[in-house]
């Protein structure tokens, strides 16, 4: 059975290389459109990414993408739209950074501690879409966009300095403050190109936890059936509703993960110019990577290299917007890509699967050994 | 009209070849053939539906070829579909101009022409009543209005008496002398044989994709009709020897239910429903569909929470204890509908063989599955219980409907179940897995299995139960003894005609 194996791989990649491909022409078509080379702009991001700070730049960027994209991706196994992984992932940052600069502990402890507070304040909001979701019945796409902005104030209002916030001598900037070094994390040195945020590594092991988790436990086995139909999960023992809560908590956990990178490895502070909206791109990604965590890592990269090699562009005359419009239409692509490559492959292995049943390959059966 | 060596390849099989089939004007021509055998294909080419790769259709001694459903509509071609296609908030009135508008208006002429129609060939439609206040049989006979409505000439009824009772299924077939007489011609697929016989003028038997032979009803016994139909000799779903105990198993006390409608309506759909299933017995439920059997199903697996009353497994109390228990305590289930409820259909299907099993052995250990053990069984399950597929890496979507039951219940009697609830186990199986689904069911109760049985082909309820008893109204309102009753009984009991303890026609019941 090797070969529907092989077919299921080459199916499984037709879709993201069908919608880049389309995401690249649409983007060319653009270019011409608006009278500009084509084909310079590409080259000038495939330059600058072939330096080695913006390759450091790029995989820590990737490692954040991953994190919030894993979140996302956990609510797409069961058919849950976390569109908040931004506002859990705003919220849980700051939290995290408030308890860290408010504490002193040995190393490892005062990192797990700011882990903890970080997943724990993520489960917490996205909780609360669960918990209004299977109490009350509200679609977690609305609750979970109005938690965004829900936590979008309560950020703004925490970080006051009559609150919990400080103003910095000269500056305009609220932080949380400093967290004190024994709350580093330690990073990989890459000589002259800085270096790798260490959480980096720590993301690509919650990849393995993700694949681990779903498709090797229980409880993962549950979690993929009540996505692929709701109906026959319920009828197979599945309690629907805790396996809403249990899976929105989960992904408000990773989303309590994806600002712990910068966090921990670069600013030791939550401030007002913190990223904002890794969330949304962390849905871009999942749907690129098809919630498949070695997907989403290649997605991560790609996007992540949209984002930091399209810097350069702006030297060269170019709008570095075009890596947005960029993003945007593989966003596009993608949707309606997935679909066509899907119906194709169901549609192939019906014809297949009727080809070698009457070609008489199908396994032989007691009944047909009998006989 | 006129069929003639028509042949249909899909890449790499074929579905129809050499099909040769004359339907004379003005009678009922039935074509009969196990699932699978290729029937749909040709009905779809008769409707445009799809294009035969080679041969001829003549309608009237012309010849015509159709490449949308709406060409055949032209030609005086209505097919009136196994799911009704009707919008049930609408009236019959505007059900049927629907789409039509053009024909006689969508006011008073239209009014007219339906009255006209149901008049000629009697029957009976009420043009302001709403769908969705209608019995199945009422709307059966909305959809045949509709295709005369567009002047067909010529009728494709696809497995028609699939949902009704005896007695409707007797009035169908007096509307169709009607039609006949009025000179239409209808074409009717069926695989109910004593159906068949009694309502068709000719009979075509299809078997693997091309037509074997044809029969005259009036010489032909269902027994060589089935026959003709399998290649082979024809099953039966009769219980030899009764293997009942004492030992009760499931014990179900005054079980109540209730939904709150949208409009805010509590309504009851189960009440004061008890009936006890001991070691070794098939209890068969009959009624006609929705009159809460599906209700009733759904609560014993744990999928609704009852209003009242205690569901007993063994000794166990599981009134309310979650599926998930409930299963492992060891109670099977072959759902109604297996495609919500019974399958993953885009999963393979040694996923599909851990689903409802996933905390039970060999699907895994601990908290861990054990895909290698869950692939090997699968292997076993497609073995054992005949599931045609290439491989256990497949979709179930891409087996047909009668080898994903197959898996399914090889699945459920892989965990030694104590109570089986099959809900129509041999429902759109051919008659070759519906034989060996019986030899399961029955096999798995000799050795003790308890099973509640629901199923709409009354033949199979009679002849597979120890016990019998009728559902109507969310009441178990009749009892009856499967060696003394038929299915015309049955079936009166099930409009809610009769109650109490059904007496056999031989007297022979208690």
């Amino acid at each position: 059975m090797k070969k529907f194996d092989k077919d299921r791989l080459i199916l499984g990649l037709a879709g993201p290389v069908l919608a880049l491909v389309v995401a690249l022409a649409l983007t060319t078509v653009v270019l011409l459109a608006s009278g500009r080379n084509p084909f310079e702009p590409y080259r000038i991001m495939f330059d600058s990414a072939s330096y080695v700070d913006v390759q450091v730049l790029i995989i820590n960027q990737a490692g954040t993408y991953y994190l919030a994209a894993l979140a996302v991706a956990v609510g797409f196994r069961m058919n849950l739209f976390n569109i908040g992984v931004d506002g859990q992932y705003r919220l849980a940052a700051m939290m995290a950074a408030l308890v860290g600069a408010s504490v002193t502990l040995p190393g490892p402890l005062h990192i797990a501690l700011i882990v903890i507070v970080a997943m724990l304040v993520g489960a917490f909001w996205a909780g609360i879409a669960g918990f209004l979701k299977t109490t009350r019945g509200v679609s977690e796409v609305v609750s979970t966009i109005m938690l965004n902005s829900i936590a979008t104030a309560l950020v703004a209002w925490l970080i006051l300095p009559k609150n919990f916030g400080e103003q910095p001598a000269g500056s305009n900037n609220l932080t949380t403050g400093e967290i004190a070094e024994s709350g580093w994390f330690p990073g990989l040195p890459m000589g002259d190109g800085g270096e790798i945020y260490g959480f980096t590594f720590v993301a690509a092991g919650c990849g393995l936890l993700y694949w681990f988790g779903l498709n090797r436990t229980r409880f993962g086995f549950d979690l993929r059936a009540t996505g692929a139909s709701e109906s026959a999960a319920q009828a197979s023992g599945v309690d629907a509703k805790k396996m809403i809560l249990t899976s929105m908590l989960i992904s408000g956990a990773v989303a309590g993960l994806a600002g712990l990178p910068t966090l921990l490895g670069d600013t030791h502070t939550y401030s007002l110019d913190f990223p904002t909206g890794i969330g949304f791109t962390g849905i871009t990604i999942a749907l690129l990577g098809r919630n498949n965590p070695l997907g989403i890592a290649f997605s991560a990269l790609l996007i992540a290299f949209l984002d930091k090699s399209s810097a350069s562009l702006d030297q060269f005359g170019y709008e570095k917007e075009i890596a947005t419009i960029m993003q945007g239409l593989i966003v596009i692509s993608v949707v309606v890509s997935y679909e066509l490559v899907r119906r194709y492959g169901v549609r192939r292995q019906q014809q297949k699967v009727g080809e070698e049943l009457a070609a008489g390959h199908a396994i032989k059966t007691e009944k047909e050994a009998a006989l | 009209m006129e069929l003639h060596g028509i042949t249909k390849r899909f890449p790499g099989v074929v579905a129809n070849h050499d099909i040769d089939i004359t339907i004379g004007k003005g009678t009922v021509h039935a074509l009969v053939g196990e699932n699978g055998a290729g029937k749909s294909t040709l009905m779809k080419i008769l409707y445009g539906m799809q294009k035969p790769d080679e041969g001829t259709i003549a309608i009237n001694g012309e010849q015509v070829s159709f490449s949308n459903p709406g060409d055949a509509i032209e030609r005086g071609i209505g097919m009136v579909h196994q799911h009704f296609m009707l919008a049930d908030n609408f009236t019959v009135l505007e059900n049927v101009v629907l789409g039509g508008e053009k024909l006689y208006g969508i006011g008073a002429g239209a009014r007219r022409k339906i009255k006209e129609i149901s008049d000629a060939y009697g029957l009976g439609i009420r043009p302001d009543a709403l769908v969705e206040d209608l019995g199945v049989a009422d709307r059966q006979r909305v959809e045949i209005l509709k295709v005369l409505y567009r002047g067909a000439r010529i009728l494709i009824l696809d497995e028609p008496t699939a949902v009704l009772v005896p007695q409707e299924v007797d009035a169908l077939f007096a509307n169709l002398r009607e039609l006949k007489a009025e000179g239409l011609t209808v074409i009717f697929i069926s695989h109910k044989l004593g159906e068949v016989l009694s309502v068709a003028d000719d009979i075509t038997v299809i078997r693997r994709g091309t037509t074997v032979g044809t029969a005259d009803p009036a010489t032909t016994t269902t027994k060589q009709l089935a026959e003709l139909m399998v290649g082979s000799e024809l099953p039966s779903p009769e219980t030899r020897e009764s293997t009942v105990t004492d030992v009760p198993m499931l014990r179900v006390r005054d079980l109540a239910l209730t939904v709150t409608d949208p409009d805010g309506t509590v309504r009851d759909v189960l009440a004061g429903v008890g009936f006890t299933i001991h070691k070794g017995e098939v209890l068969g439920i009959a009624g006609v569909e929705g009159n809460g059997q599906t209700e009733l199903i759904e609560t014993l697996i744990g999928m609704r929470d009852p209003d009242g009353g205690v569901i007993t497994l063994d000794t166990d109390d599981i009134s309310h204890a979650p599926t998930r228990k409930r299963r492992e305590a060891g109670i099977g289930y072959i759902p109604e509908d297996r495609h919500r409820h019974g399958v993953l259909l885009d999963a393979p299907l040694w996923e599909n063989r851990i689903l409802g099993h996933v905390t039970e052995k060999p699907n895994s250990r601990g908290w861990l599955l054990d895909n290698k053990a869950a692939r090997t069984d699968t292997e076993r399950i497609v073995r054992e219980y005949d599931v045609r597929t290439p491989g256990i890496e497949v979709t179930a979507a891409s087996l047909s409907g009668g080898n994903q039951q197959k898996l399914i219940v090889g699945r459920e009697m892989s965990h030694a179940p104590k109570l089986l609830i099959a809900a129509h186990p041999t429902r759109g199986v051919d008659v070759g897995a519906q034989a060996q689904i019986w030899d399961q069911i029955r096999e798995a109760r000799r050795e003790g299995l308890a099973v509640l049985l629901i199923s709409a082909d009354l033949d199979e309820l009679i002849g597979l139960s120890d016990t019998l008893r009728v559902m109507y109204r969310g009441r178990l309102v009749a009892d009856a003894d499967p060696a003394t009753i038929t299915p015309e009984e049955l079936g009166s009991a099930m409009t809610g005609a009769a109650t109490g303890h059904l007496e056999g026609s031989e007297d022979e019941a208690r």
